[in-house]
C-alpha cells in the first residue's frame, strides 16, 4: 500500500504542461469565460473578431500597408495608448488632488514632494503634451494619405470632435495646478467664450436678446460663466474644470473613440497607399 | 421523385377559397376600441408630451449652471470718502476685491473737469491684470507687456483699445459709489458721460 508521500510523487511525476494546460482549459472558470476553444480556421477566427466585445471595433483584416510605420507613423495607435496612460495615471493623482483655493496649489507641489513615485503628475503632465502631438500628427497623416474622403469622411469629423476634446481636456487639466500661469491663461482662454454668438455677452447678436431695458445676455448669465461659475476664474471655474477634466470630458472622449475605432472596420479598414 | 415530391410540397395546390368575409359595417370601426385614426393623434400628442418634457428638462439641466446666489463682490460698491484720495494718485485699495482702479486728477480731457473715475484693471488685450507703476506713471500688463497712461489710454503693447471706466457717483453718505455694471470705453466716445466721472 502506497503511502501518502509516494502517491504525491506519482501524481507529479505524470504532470507535464500540456497536462496543466487540458485540465485549466477543462476547468469550468475558463470554459464560462472562453466558451469556445482556441478558432483554427478563418472563418472562426472571424467569429471571435465578429463576436468579442472588445474586438468587433478592429477591423477583421488588415491591409499589409495598415501596418507599415512609414504609412500610418501608429499616431492613431499612440494617441489612443497615451490616452490610457493619462487615464490611469489621472486616476492616481485624483487619490491626492483636492481641488479647491486652498489645496489645490499645495497637493500638486506634495504630489510632486511628499508622495512616492512623484514622477506621476510629470507623467501626467508630459503625457498631455505628447498626446496633443500625437494627435495633430494623426490628423498631418490622414490628411496628406488622404484618407479623409469618402467613405471615410465621417469618421474624419468624429476625429476632429475628438482634436477638439483633446484640447479642451488639455485647456481645463491646466487650471488644475491653481498657480498664476494656470489663472491668468484660464482667464485670457475663456474670455473667448465672450465672443460667443448670441451666448456671449460680447460676442455678436447678444445685445438683440433683451427685455425692455434688461438684458438676457450678461456676464452672469453667458456661455463664460456657465464654464467659470463665476465672474471670474475663482472657487467654481476650479471645481468645474476639475470635474470637466476627470469626468465629463473623458466621458464623451471614450464614448467617440468607440465610434471612431470601429468605423475603421466599417470604412474597410485602414486606407490604403495613394 | 422525392425530391420533386418535396418541390411540390412547397408550392402546394391553392385551397378553394374560403367565402368571402361579409364586408364589415362601418360601425364596427367605431366600436374598435383604438382606430387608425386616432392612434395616430394620441402618437403625435405623446411626441408633442415627449418634446416638451425633453425640452423641459434640458432647461433645467441648463439652469442648474447658474446658481442663485454668487459669493463674490457686489457689482456695485461703496468706496470711502472722495477726500481720502489725493490729486494725481492712483488708489490701489480697490483692486484686490473690485479690480477697480479710483484716480483722482486735477484735469479730465474727456469730463473737462477735475475729479475722480472708476477705471477697470482688466486689460483690454486678453484679460490678465496690469499693474500701476508708480515711478514710470504708467499701467504695465505683466502677460504681454500692454501699456496705459494714468488716463487709462493704450499707449504701448498689443492692446488695442483703452481701459474701460465703470460709473461712479456720490452717494446719500458721501461716499464714493462705484457701479460695475455699467461700464464706459473711450473709443466709443463714451468718456464724457457725465456718469463716468466724478467732478469735485
Amino acid at each position: 500500500m502506497p503511502n501518502i508521500t509516494d502517491r504525491v510523487k506519482e501524481t507529479f511525476r505524470n504532470l507535464s504542461p500540456s497536462k496543466v494546460g487540458q485540465w485549466i482549459q477543462e476547468s469550468q472558470v475558463y470554459r464560462s469565460i472562453f466558451r469556445v476553444g482556441v478558432p483554427d480556421s478563418d472563418r472562426k477566427r472571424m467569429l471571435v473578431m465578429l463576436g468579442s466585445v472588445f474586438l468587433h471595433l478592429h477591423p477583421v483584416k488588415v491591409r499589409k500597408s495598415g501596418i507599415r510605420m512609414r504609412y500610418t507613423w501608429c499616431m492613431g495607435g499612440i494617441t489612443f495608448f497615451l490616452f490610457l496612460v493619462l487615464t490611469f495615471t489621472g486616476l492616481l493623482l485624483m487619490f491626492y488632488y483636492r481641488p479647491t483655493l486652498e489645496y489645490a496649489y499645495v497637493d500638486i507641489r506634495d504630489l510632486r514632494e511628499q508622495v512616492p513615485l512623484g514622477i506621476m503628475r510629470e507623467i501626467h503632465r508630459w503625457g498631455a503634451h505628447a498626446m496633443v502631438i500625437a494627435v495633430w500628427l494623426h490628423m498631418y497623416r490622414v490628411f496628406m494619405t488622404g484618407s479623409y474622403k469618402p467613405p471615410r469622411e465621417f469618421n474624419w469629423n468624429v476625429g476632429v470632435i475628438l482634436l477638439v476634446l483633446t484640447l479642451l481636456l488639455s485647456f481645463t487639466g491646466y487650471l488644475l495646478p491653481w498657480d498664476q500661469l494656470a489663472i491668468w491663461a484660464i482667464t485670457v482662454g475663456s474670455n473667448m467664450a465672450r465672443a460667443t454668438p448670441f451666448a456671449g455677452h460680447e460676442g455678436p447678436g447678444a445685445a438683440l436678446l433683451k427685455l425692455g431695458d434688461i438684458s438676457l445676455v450678461n456676464n452672469a448669465s453667458d456661455a463664460r460663466f456657465a464654464l467659470l461659475g463665476g465672474r471670474f476664474v475663482g472657487e467654481g471655474a476650479l471645481l468645474r474644470f476639475y470635474v470637466l477634466h476627470c469626468v465629463g470630458l473623458p466621458l464623451v472622449a471614450g464614448f467617440l473613440m468607440a465610434i471612431h475605432f470601429w468605423r475603421i472596420r466599417r470604412d474597410g479598414g485602414i486606407s490604403g497607399p495613394l | 421523385m422525392s425530391k420533386e415530391e418535396s418541390t411540390s410540397t412547397v408550392a402546394p395546390p391553392a385551397p378553394p377559397a374560403p367565402p368571402k368575409p361579409a364586408p364589415r359595417p362601418p360601425a364596427a370601426a367605431k366600436d374598435a376600441k383604438v382606430t387608425r385614426r386616432s392612434f395616430f393623434s394620441w402618437m403625435a400628442l405623446a411626441w408633442v408630451a415627449f418634446t416638451a418634457s425633453m425640452l423641459a428638462a434640458l432647461t433645467a439641466t441648463t439652469r442648474f449652471m447658474f446658481p442663485n446666489v454668487l459669493f463674490e463682490p457686489p457689482p456695485t460698491f461703496k468706496a470711502g470718502y472722495p477726500n481720502e484720495i489725493q490729486v494725481g494718485q492712483v488708489d490701489e485699495r480697490f483692486k484686490q476685491r473690485y479690480a477697480v482702479w479710483l484716480v483722482r486728477t486735477g484735469f479730465d480731457a474727456y469730463a473737462n473737469a477735475s475729479g475722480i473715475f472708476a477705471l477697470s484693471t482688466v486689460c483690454t488685450h486678453l484679460g490678465c491684470t496690469p499693474n500701476w507703476l508708480e515711478a514710470e506713471q504708467k499701467f504695465k500688463c505683466p502677460c504681454h507687456g500692454s501699456g496705459y497712461y494714468k488716463t487709462g489710454v493704450n499707449f504701448e503693447g498689443p492692446t488695442p483699445r483703452p481701459l474701460e471706466r465703470y460709473a461712479i457717483s456720490l452717494a446719500d453718505d458721501g461716499q464714493i459709489l462705484v457701479d460695475k455694471s455699467r461700464k464706459f470705453q473711450q473709443e466709443k466716445g463714451e468718456w464724457s458721460n457725465p456718469a463716468a466721472f466724478l467732478k469735485l
